[in-house]
């Protein structure tokens, strides 16, 4: 079969040693990254991105990649023992999974997460496996108009989703479109809003613009407040769920599983969204709601399945279409054009050791995460004990060196301390970031597209409905637009909202 | 024997700052062979394949750097300003390093600034439509354009670049008017080919050869046909003198002393004239040179003539 020479060309790439390596090392600050608060995947990935650049394209991936996931697997840890999200698609964790702590049953609850994560990796892994290659072969009938559509779309669905106000999330959105017009116009070369400055001509920098706004702004935002960390002293023991919890939760977790594959593919913070979505279902569903709150395990096994499996969802449209859905996919698409990879619908049939091997190693990245954080999870609670004063100037730190070593531009050094203090006084008025972030991906694609469907069409606008891949998704457009006059969804909107508080991706 | 001593040590002193400055002495230090793209890219491929000759050669260290930012000019740039003593070498491409100081404001070099040390290799473009489109010759294309004048969508990647003076140089030989379509790189103009959202699209021979099953290359910028491309024909073998390339190089800033010169000049030579090197640079679609700095420096201000003329039919000459 076609899908096992894949298989096997994934595993040949993944069970290289240097690959192993860079997998391990990625699930591992993940983990990390996942457990310390303050500093989610994001700000990580944007880190240690300049430490790629020596290693080849696959191996980078797979690292960033298992950043990511692996930092699903550390938000819950915090979450469960001290009553801290961890990084923000935990948050709803913190509700049942505190309590059972609370109760002595931390183990299970530990355990039921990681194994819940691990269950729904595997099913989004597969999904992305039946996913993604016909999705790319019919990703070629996406030109221009088509891929301004669907941006416009993804937008909508991003601002719509958002967990604050949605006027703040558009004016984040528009602010980020305005940064991204800085640079050379791609269509008729000259240079826009540079200044002079020969560094913005390639336009405001991504890597700077996010360790500003989820490094530089984070840290000043926590070294205002003190984070009070109380955690569980007793020894976490029993971490194997037993077979009434195994009962109680499988059903949860397949149901979070397949919930976040699709939450994934769509645009906004996939994992908060999946991970809230994925709790509600099961309150629903359960026979004693009123349970819920006080500890129950299908409350933890859901949404950390949910929130997981979403990870895996995400990376369909960034390997098909090349559009990243949050700001996690969109450094990792700023990673594949450093490394010389051009985005878009021939990824896969391209740089197949590039898919399959990334594919294969979130499989593998799963298991290893798996070992990683049942038996070490002593381990993890000690690196919350890490005192603020050593841990915050050392992000700093990272920061400046890792924007520094990019291009080697005291340009970007500044754009960075500015994106930071920005970042934070935004985050003071409850702006969001990732519209911010991710309008400096897409904006330059929109207008690009936007304009290049203009050329095509020698000016007619008719263009975007002519073409019927593109009317179906302005129609999608429109009616989300109208939706919030429609009152039953608004009213599901408001309910949501009220349950996000989350901030980040 | 006294006045034998003054004499030595007058002669000595004379002698030691010329002689610090002398080719028999350099290089002494590491040298820093910039590169103006992202890491991954061909300049940087070559870079990496030349670096290890090159270290034997000139018996030091070669560090690649990159300085990647506005299409080249940031680093040719910064370049320009470099200490000229042979330490800092740099990557330089044609047409960039002509056009961007004629047409964009921010680009602070002027292409004279860059001392050519060698060309090494050019990339010629050529012109692709689909399999399955319905044109089938670069005439039937021109053809196809004279009827619709202004309709024929062709992609190109990157405005004022070697795409997109081959489409303007096309034009004003046969006469057509296309319409440009600026991609920001040979993956999406490949997709949008391929998906049949442009008609055609200028391509380079490196980006073209992987995908000779999936189009109709109607005309390739060499003399002779590629090896690499062996079923698709040249412009001249269709009647047209017409030769679209972009080529690529090494340069010292402006001021770096002869005898420095010749003998990196040399051991660039030496090195992009291995068979080895040639036989890689084949096989990836590219056609090897080995212009010396001299005949690179007439190469370059005759291409310069030609753009400036072309820039300046289409108003795109910045005004001094």
């Amino acid at each position: 079969m076609d899908i096992l020479t894949h298989i096997a060309l994934g595993a040949q790439v993944i069970f290289q040693p240097i690959n192993l390596l860079f997998c391990f090392l990625g699930v591992l600050m993940g983990t990390l990254v996942g457990v310390l608060p303050g500093l989610g995947p994001t700000a990580a990935i944007a880190l240690l991105l300049p430490n790629t650049f020596h290693v080849s394209p696959v191996s980078a991936i797979i690292m960033l990649a298992g950043i990511y996931y692996g930092a699903m697997y550390g938000g819950s840890t915090t979450s469960i023992l001290v009553n801290i999200p961890g990084e923000a698609a935990s948050v709803i964790t913190c509700l049942d999974g505190h309590q059972m702590a609370l109760k002595g049953r931390a183990g299970p609850a530990l355990g039921i997460a990681a194994f819940g994560s691990f269950i729904a990796g595997t099913v989004s892994v597969i999904g992305l496996m039946i996913v993604a290659p016909p999705l790319a072969k019919f990703a070629l009938a996406f030109g221009p108009p088509e891929y301004f559509s669907l941006m416009l779309l993804g937008i909508i669905i991003l601002i719509y989703l958002a967990s604050g106000s949605i006027l703040k999330a558009l004016m984040m959105f528009v602010f980020g479109l305005l940064l991204s017009t800085i640079g050379m116009d791609a269509i008729s070369g000259t240079q826009r809003l540079t200044f002079g400055i020969l560094e913005l001509s390639d336009g405001v920098g991504l890597i700077p613009a996010i360790m500003g706004l989820f490094g530089v702004a984070e840290v000043i935002a926590n070294v205002e407040e003190e984070i009070k960390r109380t955690i569980i002293s007793t020894k976490v023991k029993n971490l194997l769920p037993n077979l009434q919890d195994w009962r109680d939760s499988i059903w949860p977790i397949i149901r979070g599983s397949v919930l976040g594959f699709f939450i994934g593919i769509l645009p906004g913070p996939a994992p908060v969204i999946s991970a809230f979505s994925s709790y509600a279902i099961e309150k629903k569903l359960s026979k004693h709601p009123e349970k819920f709150g006080t500890g129950v395990i299908q409350g933890v096994a859901g949404p950390e399945a949910a929130n997981n499996a979403a990870t895996g969802g995400a990376f369909i449209p960034l390997f098909t279409l090349g559009i990243p859905v949050n700001s996690v996919i969109a450094i990792l698409l700023g990673a594949f054009m450093i490394h010389g990879i051009q985005p878009g619908p021939m990824i896969i049939s391209k740089y197949p050791d590039l898919f399959w091997g990334t594919v294969m190693s979130m499989y593998l990245g799963n298991a290893m995460l798996l070992v990683l954080n049942l038996p070490l999870i002593g381990l993890w609670v000690q690196v919350l004990k890490v005192p603020y004063p050593i841990l915050f100037p050392l992000i700093l730190l990272f920061c400046l060196v890792g924007v520094y070593s990019l291009n080697y531009s005291l340009v970007e050094i500044a754009l960075m301390i500015g994106f930071g203090v920005f970042g934070y006084l935004a985050r003071k008025f409850q702006f969001e970031m990732a519209p911010l972030v991710l309008a400096i991906v897409i904006g330059p694609m929109m207008e690009n597209n936007l304009r290049l469907a203009l050329v095509i069409s020698q000016g007619s606008p008719m263009i975007f409905i002519t073409h019927p891949i593109s009317a179906l998704f302005i129609f999608i457009t429109l009616f989300l637009l109208i939706s919030p006059f429609v009152p039953w969804i608004g009213r599901r909107r408001q309910k949501l909202q009220e349950k996000v508080e989350g901030e980040e991706v | 024997m006294k006045r034998f001593a003054w004499w030595s040590l007058l002669l000595a002193l004379t002698l030691l700052p010329a002689h610090s400055l002398a080719a028999t002495d350099f290089p002494k230090g590491p040298i820093t062979y910039i590169i103006p793209f992202p890491p991954g890219g061909q300049s940087d491929v070559e870079a990496r394949m030349q670096q290890p000759y090159l270290e034997k050669i000139l018996g030091v260290p070669i560090v690649v750097n990159y300085m990647p930012g506005a299409g080249g000019a940031l680093a040719w740039t910064k370049f320009a300003q470099a200490k000229p003593d042979g330490y800092t070498v740099c990557g330089i491409n044609i047409p960039h390093i002509i056009l961007q100081p004629l047409s964009q404001k921010d680009a602070a070099f002027k292409t004279d600034d860059l001392k050519p040390l060698c060309i090494f290799e050019s990339t010629p473009i050529g012109l692709a439509v689909k399999k399955d489109s319905k044109i089938n010759s670069l005439k039937e294309f021109i053809e196809f354009a004279k009827a619709n004048p202004g309709k024929v969508t062709v992609g190109i990647s990157g405005k004022l670049s070697g795409h997109h003076m081959a489409s303007l140089q096309f034009e004003k030989m046969t006469n057509t008017k296309l319409t440009l379509v600026t991609f920001t790189g040979a993956a999406p103009q490949v997709t949008n080919l391929l998906g049949g959202h442009v008609e055609a699209i200028w391509g380079n021979s490196s980006d073209l050869v992987g995908y000779q099953t999936q189009m109709k290359i109607l005309s390739i910028g060499t003399e002779k046909r590629m090896d690499v491309l062996p079923n698709f024909p040249t412009f001249q073998e269709q009647g047209l003198k017409f030769y679209p390339r972009i080529d690529r190089g090494v340069a010292v800033p402006k001021n770096t002393p002869a005898d420095i010169t010749a003998k990196l000049e040399k051991a660039f030579l030496e090195t992009v004239n291995m068979p080895e090197y040639h036989s890689k640079i084949l096989q990836a679609g590219f056609v090897p040179m080995g212009l010396n700095s001299q005949q690179s420096m007439k190469y370059i201000a005759e291409e310069t003539e030609i753009f400036k003329k072309l820039l300046a039919e289409h108003n795109l000459l910045l005004k001094q």
